[in-house]
Parts: C-alpha cells; structure tokens; sequence
C-alpha cells in the first residue's frame, strides 16, 4: 500500500462528545514504502491545510499516530488527512486516483477520505468536490 | 501437610530419652524388683513407640505418594506455560522451522499453468448436476446470481462500461483462479468438501454455461492449461511508479487550494455500533440536501439540527408494549438472517426458504426449496415448528439440525431468540 491515512477520532464510532472547545483530531497513517514523516490535516475539506504532529517518528512501514490540537468553534467541518512517507510521496486526493485509474478500480486504494462532522459533533463518510 | 511427621518424631525421641534417664536414677537407689518393674515398664514403653514409629513411616510412605502426585500435576498443567520457550534460531525466538510434510500439506495453490492440480477429470453434464446440488442455491441454476450474489457466467464486451458485468467468463484471466477458488472456498459454509472430480465438473460447466464450450467437453488435468481464457491478455501490470509516484512526490498545498468545497455524496450505509456490541449496517435515508458548502471561511451556514426521534408516551398497560418492543428489537435481530431469508409481502426463497406463517408450518416442507436431508427427514416424520422447537433450532442450528446446510453459526442470547421469534410470529403464509 501507498501511503495511506484516516481520521480515527472524530470518526462515525467516535463522536465529538463535548460540544465546542479544545480539540484533538486524531487519527493513523502508514506507508508500504517506508517512515511516515509528515501528517496535514484540513477542516475544510481541503482547502486549508494544517501540519499535524506525530506521536512517534514511523517505523517503516508501521502504523503512526497523528494528532491536530486544535479549536471547535461548533460550525460543522469537512475533515481530511493527508500522508507523506520518507520518499516523498504524497497521499493523493481521490480525484487524483480517479484521473490515474479510472472509476472502477478497487484495489490500491488509497486515496483522501472525508468526515463530514455535523454541529452535533456526529461524523459520516462522504465524497467532496 | 508434610509438616505433621516432622513434629510427631522428635516428640517420640524426646520420651525415649526421658524414660531412659529415669532408669539410671532408679538402678542405684533402689531395689532389683524395682529395676525389673521398671525395665518391664521401659519395654513396653519402647514397644508402644516402635509401633508409633512404624505408623509414622507408614504414613510418611503415603505423603510421599500424595506429594509425588502433586508435584506431577503442577508439572503437567498451567505451570507448563510460564515454561520458556524452546530455542530456535531467529530473533524473536518463536516458532520452529516446518516441516516438509506440513509444506507440502499447505502448498494447495494451483498456478495459470496448471501446476498443483491434481488428477482427475468432470464433463458439463456431471457439472451441470453437482451445481445445481451444491451451487444453484446463490448462484442460480444457469451461474446467473441469484439475489446479490455473484453472476459467473455472461457480460463479455461490458468491461469497458461505467458497470462492468466482471465474471468468470468476461473478466477472469486464468481458469485456475476458478478451480483454486472452487476446490478451498466452495460451498459456502461448506468448504473442502468438493472432490476433485466434483471441482473439474463444476468448472467445466461454468465455462459451459460462459458458451465457451459445448455440452460435450470434459476438463481434466491434461487439457486445463490449453484453454485460453477470454479476458486473459486484459490485465497490465502494476504501473504505479512510472505513473503515479514521480507525479505525485511533491510538496503539497497548504493554502486557498481550492475557492470551494461542496459535498457530492453522502454514505450510502451508516454502521451502528450499540453499546451490547456488534455493529449493524443501515441505509442511509440523508441527501446532500441543506448540507453547507466550504471556503476558506469555513461553512456557508450551518445546518439545523436534526429533529430527535420523538419517544412516544408510555401505554396505560405495559404487556402490549413489551410484545411490540420485542417484535422490534426481533426485527434487528432478523438482520442476520435476511441475506438468506425473506419474510413478509410476496416473499420468496433465497438461499434459505422463505419464512412465512413459520409458526405451526411443518419442518422442511415447503414447496419449491431444496432442503438438507435432515430437514426432508423431519418433514417425513410431520415435525412442525412451534416458539421452543424454533427458539432450540436458533441457540445450535447445527447441533439441533445435524446436517443442516444453514451456516448460520446461532444465536447465543435467549433475548435474541425470544425477540426473533415474535417477531416472526407476525408472518402469516
């Protein structure tokens, strides 16, 4: 696999509990290719790109957690992470994939996902322009 | 226990010396009668504890066996597994090398060119037979798919559409991904049953049933690695280092990299996960409908929150209400059974029969589904499904049904049960 990330907290299963205020978005990345040295994530779906820290340099090849502490205001947020492994590469966007590979590929996939995160802090799996 | 002999001894000894002090003081005061009552008194002294002596190493004798068999049992149970483990090379120092034998038990692949089958032969005819015993049921009798399951035969020149029908026929590139897949995984629930011969018909029929052969043609070892399959030349190789790597190693965007962001679709499914465990797949009733758009300045607006389900009032008598809500939580209970069971208006068989008016029906006998000869034996002997029979059948379907081809494993919770069997008492036939 390619480098690869997702958002584990928010997530569907893992709900915003406590209303706005103090932040962590958290999730995982990892590389077939080597360390995972670079995590961003985005609220917007894309269009503003925070870099994450990492809670451990990678291992290669490992599963490395990542971490944005950052602010809810309480509007809802189109949440994205985006990976970077030791080789430079860049986790594409599903656009991306899609020009490369058409629309019925299935394996390999490795694209950006997004969390739709309503005002009630509930998550749910879309696709965005 | 081992303490009770060590304190009796020395407390024998101790009165051994006693006595025999006592003597010495008596032999040069007093008379030689004294000395013979006394030495008769001394004998019978030292023959009572002789006899101690000799209970004791008796029961000395059995701790010992009692102790030994303790000892063996710490030895053969649970302390075995504190126990470090054997050395071997490597650094972890786990396992051990495999033998040939398991080698060779393992190594069950069959390769595009035919290696790794093993003898045997099956025509269409025979296939034809054994599919519609063994595979018909999710398949369809003509490899059409029935329900959602997978279609085998047809969609040829459909590959390049924005659907693709992909089966064995159209897509696959090598036969023996079929016969692998067959002879490991199939039936399923019941794989590793096939003979080999069975697996050579069924392959061979469906690539009858792909008109890629006539009703007469016989598979065997011998001519497997001669058929051409039709999609064969259709897979590329893994281009994604020329393709994608170099293109997409750069530093990526941070800011106002697009003016907008709007979302084009929702989950189709949202997953449950209830407290008790487990997760359950719904549909998704939400559009894209009264969802923001984003831009730099974060959402357009922001949405109303949904309308909470509204609990409706408790009843004046609970008992209805409790059978309502069993019947409810029945109904997410049948989920586990709807891949292979409808119930309800124009409900038909799957792969199992369907379930109405189940309640007071005779076992295995309903029209049109092809029942495990256990549940044929049942119908014979006029057994009819009433709450228990249904409740005992659902803990251990295959112990209550030995022989059933449900693979359902069962349904651990009497709750479970007892809510999916009202809730199927609602079915009429």
């Amino acid at each position: 696999m390619d480098a690869k990330s997702v958002i584990t907290s928010p997530s569907p299963q893992m709900p915003i509990p406590h209303g706005p205020g103090p932040l962590v978005i958290s999730g995982l990345a990892w590389s077939g290719h080597g360390q995972i040295t670079r995590v961003d994530v985005s609220k917007d779906g894309g269009i503003t790109w925070e870099t994450a820290r990492l809670g451990k340099q990678g291992d290669t090849k490992a599963l490395t957690r990542f971490y944005l502490d950052t602010q809810w205001d309480g509007a809802p947020m189109l949440l994205q992470a985006r990976a970077m492994d030791d080789t430079g590469y860049v986790q594409p966007t599903k656009d991306q994939l899609r020009e490369e590979r058409g629309e019925n590929a299935v394996y390999h996939n490795n694209c950006i996902q997004t969390w739709y995160v309503n005002a009630e802090g509930i998550a749910e799996n879309v696709e965005v322009s | 226990m081992s303490k009770f002999p060590n304190i009796f001894l020395p407390a024998l000894g101790g009165t051994a010396v006693i006595l025999g002090v006592a003597f010495g003081m008596a032999s040069r005061n007093h008379g030689d009668d004294q000395i013979a009552s006394l030495e008769a008194r001394v004998q019978q002294v030292t023959a009572q504890a002789a006899q101690k002596t000799q209970e004791v190493a008796m029961l000395s004798e059995k701790m010992a066996i009692a102790e030994a068999t303790v000892a063996e049992a710490i030895a053969a149970g649970p302390a075995d597994l504190t126990a470090p483990a054997p050395a071997v090379a490597g650094r972890y120092g786990l396992g051990r090398a495999a033998h040939a034998e398991e080698i060779a038990a393992w190594d069950v692949d069959v390769l595009p060119d035919g290696r790794g089958l093993p003898e045997g032969s099956g025509d269409v005819m025979t296939g034809d037979e054994v599919f519609y015993d063994k595979c018909a049921s999710c398949h369809g009798d003509f490899a059409e798919g029935a329900g959602n399951w997978p279609v085998l035969a047809g969609g040829f020149d459909t590959l390049a559409d924005e659907d693709p029908v992909k089966t064995v026929g159209s897509y696959w590139p090598h036969l023996s991904t079929a016969w692998d897949y067959i002879s490991r995984s199939m039936p399923f629930g019941e794989a590793g049953t096939l003979t080999a011969d069975e697996t050579y018909a069924i392959v061979a029929y469906i690539l009858y049933s792909n008109d890629l052969v006539d009703d007469d043609f016989v598979l065997s070892r011998e001519n497997f690695a001669d058929f051409d399959m039709y999609n064969m030349n259709g897979f590329v190789v893994d281009d994604r280092p020329e393709a994608e790597y170099a293109a997409w190693r750069t530093e990526p965007c941070m800011k106002n990299c697009k003016p907008e962001v709007e979302v084009t679709m929702r989950s189709v499914f949202l997953v449950e996960t209830p407290p008790e465990g487990g997760s359950n797949s719904v549909m998704n009733p939400a559009t894209i409908e009264g969802l923001p758009s984003f831009s730099a300045d974060g959402p357009a607006f922001i949405p109303e929150a949904a309308a909470k389900p509204v609990v409706v009032a408790a009843a004046a008598t609970p008992a209805p209400e409790e059978e309502v809500d069993l019947a409810a939580a029945g109904e997410k209970v049948f989920r586990k059974c709807k891949a292979c069971h409808a119930v309800g208006d124009g409900a038909d068989h799957k792969s199992g029969p369907h379930l109405n008016g189940l309640m007071g029906r005779t076992m295995g006998g309903e029209e049109g589904f092809k029942y495990s000869k256990v549940f044929a034996a049942a119908a014979a002997d006029g057994r009819v499904w009433d709450a228990q029979s249904l409740s005992d059948f659902l803990e251990k379907p295959k112990a209550y049904m030995k022989g059933t081809k449900m693979a359902f494993s069962g349904l651990k919770k009497e709750a479970d049960r007892a809510a999916l069997v009202e809730y199927l008492k609602q079915f009429d036939q």
